[in-house]
């Protein structure tokens, strides 16, 4: 058996009142591309944290190639990227890199690092006048200066437009298939898609799937029938429907399924008043509130 | 399993790490305009508002001009100054923006960023008291012996680290937006009460009372006796007791709020 890349054993983390992550477990061995999804909130950072000895589990154990997180050792063979950290903006791009460089035993060139990121054109801006996007490409290019084994991306395309996103997406596929270990974390499912073959769901702080992405998909994959109605909805006018969730607010309806024929015949049946009316496939927020619902029936 | 332990695992050489860390902080502050002009300027700007006028006159029956009583002053003020706000207020910066986070997953370690960040902010305070050596010197004719020299700039030096830790300790304790104010609140009245902008016979009693107690003032005493100015009470050993003491104290509050701020991010 090869030592896991990353491996959490029943990992909890409680911040003062919020618990944050309940006995999640999993191991990723090397090589492997895995996407972490989940609504906000839902413990990614968390797990993120964990696994990068940022943050301690209040119970369990999270191990780095077999390693403690917080060992030198192990840190130096990982590359990160992280939501909302920032660097010094009063460096220059090429001076940033090389300094991330000097942290790692067996760096990529400066030059090789900021072309993998496609920032060549802004090697000597200061990181203060980078835009967004460009800020997400710098911190790529950190992320791998090291030539790391392991990389860790919290929510990469964050910021960037469709163009830029599609870039990167190919530049991390790139970075796969030299065999580098990637875990990433992700609001979109069609990023997911393109990149990993396996994906790991997680709500409320729990483990509720980890399978292939189109097993995901299957399980997902909802139509959303909105409408509102004249008089005020009653729970009981929706029972025995095949929903996998119902949101009454006010005047307005929310349902969640897979089966929108037969739901919306049963509701004509019944003689519901139905005002602007809507079908549409369902947001994957919506998505992961109707897979949790299955999860707590089942 | 057991061949996790053996797996091949290195770690990069700390040396390249800290030169790479110090050159980094150093640019840092210095392409601050605010922190390195005023650094590096104001000691020279007070030394041409107070000491120039007066330059020539006598310090009493010591021979000592005033132009060289206030050169002396000026260092040490002008170096506990950089370590404060470079410390204080930089630090407190880098937590504002969260850069400590992507710092902490990164290989680097704790105390090569520190050792990093107090070399640039010497550097700093090597820079300052050069500029205002070279003003005293050529507008203020302060003539030195050239041991006089060595010693005002060793002392001044040496001087800089318990506020190391003060800076240090601020930065850990105040906030991004309240930090310059709260250096400065400290730091400014310390450096009045301590006889550093005009000697302490001319203050209120109750702060010639306090100075003895003062970091600064114990500071000032040893940089004074280094041009050969008359030093006010007690003698050096007990100014150099005074300083370690507090740089013992100023570490011990840094290293507690660093903890501090560490667990309450990092846990």
């Amino acid at each position: 058996m090869t030592t896991a890349a990353v491996e959490l054993i029943g990992a909890s983390k409680r911040y003062g009142e919020v618990q944050a992550l309940t006995g999640v477990s999993f191991r990723i061995d090397p090589g492997e591309v895995v996407a972490m999804l989940g609504p906000n909130g839902a413990g990614k950072t968390t797990s993120i944290s964990l696994m990068l000895g940022t943050r301690r589990p209040t119970s369990g154990h999270v191990r780095l190639f077999g390693l403690d997180p917080k060992d030198v050792r192990a840190r130096s063979r990982i590359g990160v990227m992280l939501q909302e950290s920032g660097v010094p903006g009063m460096l220059r791009v090429d001076e940033i890199v090389d300094l991330f460089r000097s942290y790692y035993p067996a760096p990529l060139s400066t030059t090789d690092a900021i072309r993998m990121a496609g920032l060549e054109q802004k090697t000597r801006s200061l990181v203060k006048d980078l835009s967004g996007g460009q800020r997400q490409r710098l911190y790529l290019a950190l992320a791998v200066c090291g030539n790391p084994d392991t990389l860790f991306l919290d929510e990469p395309t964050v910021g960037m437009d469709v163009e830029g996103r599609r870039r990167f997406i190919e530049e991390i596929g790139e970075l796969a298939a030299k065999g580098r270990t990637v875990l990433l974390t992700t609001h979109y499912l069609e990023e997911a898609d393109q990149l990993a073959r396996r994906v790991i769901v997680i709500d409320r702080g729990r483990l509720i799937a980890d399978s292939t992405p189109a097993a995901i998909k299957a399980r997902v994959a909802g139509r959303r029938i909105a409408f509102s109605m004249s008089t005020q909805p009653d729970p009981s006018q929706f029972t025995g429907l095949p929903l996998t969730s119902t949101q009454l607010e006010d005047h307005n309806v929310r349902l969640l399924t897979n089966e929108p024929e037969s739901v919306l015949r049963e509701l004509f049946r019944r003689g519901i008043d139905m005002q602007q009316l809507e079908v549409v496939g369902a947001d994957l927020e919506e998505a992961f509130l109707a897979m949790t619902h299955g999860a707590e029936e089942s | 399993m057991s061949a996790a332990a053996a797996t091949p695992s290195r770690t990069a050489p700390l040396l390249p790490m800290l030169v790479r860390q110090t050159y980094a902080e150093f640019i840092k502050l210095f392409r601050v305009p605010a922190f390195s002009t005023t650094s590096i300027v104001l000691p020279s700007m007070f030394y041409a508002f107070i000491g120039l006028g007066q330059a020539k006159q006598l310090m009493g029956r010591s021979g000592v001009t005033f132009g060289e009583y206030f050169l002396a002053s000026m260092a040490l003020y002008g170096v506990a100054n950089v370590m404060v706000l470079g410390f204080g207020i930089s630090l407190a910066n880098e937590r504002g923006q969260k850069q400590d986070l992507l710092m902490q997953s990164t290989p680097l370690r704790a105390p090569v960023y520190f050792v990093a960040k107090t070399l640039s902010a010497l550097a700093i305070a090597l820079l300052a008291l050069i500029a205002l050596s070279l003003l005293a010197y050529f507008a203020g004719g302060a003539h030195l012996t050239s041991s006089q020299w060595m010693t005002l700039f060793a002392r001044s030096m040496i001087c800089a680290i318990p506020f190391v830790g003060l800076g240090f300790a601020l930065g850990y304790i105040a906030g991004p937006n309240s930090a310059p104010a709260v250096t400065n609140l400290i730091y400014l009245p310390t450096a009045f009460a301590s006889g550093l902008f005009f000697p302490l016979a001319l203050l209120p009693v109750f702060l010639q009372n306090l100075a003895p107690y003062l970091p600064l003032y114990r500071g000032a005493n040893l940089v004074w006796d280094s041009v050969g100015a008359p030093t006010s009470g007690g003698s050096l050993s007990q100014d150099w007791l005074y300083m370690g003491v507090y740089t013992i104290a100023f570490f011990a509050l840094a290293l507690w709020a660093y903890r501090r701020d560490q667990s309450r991010k990092f846990n």
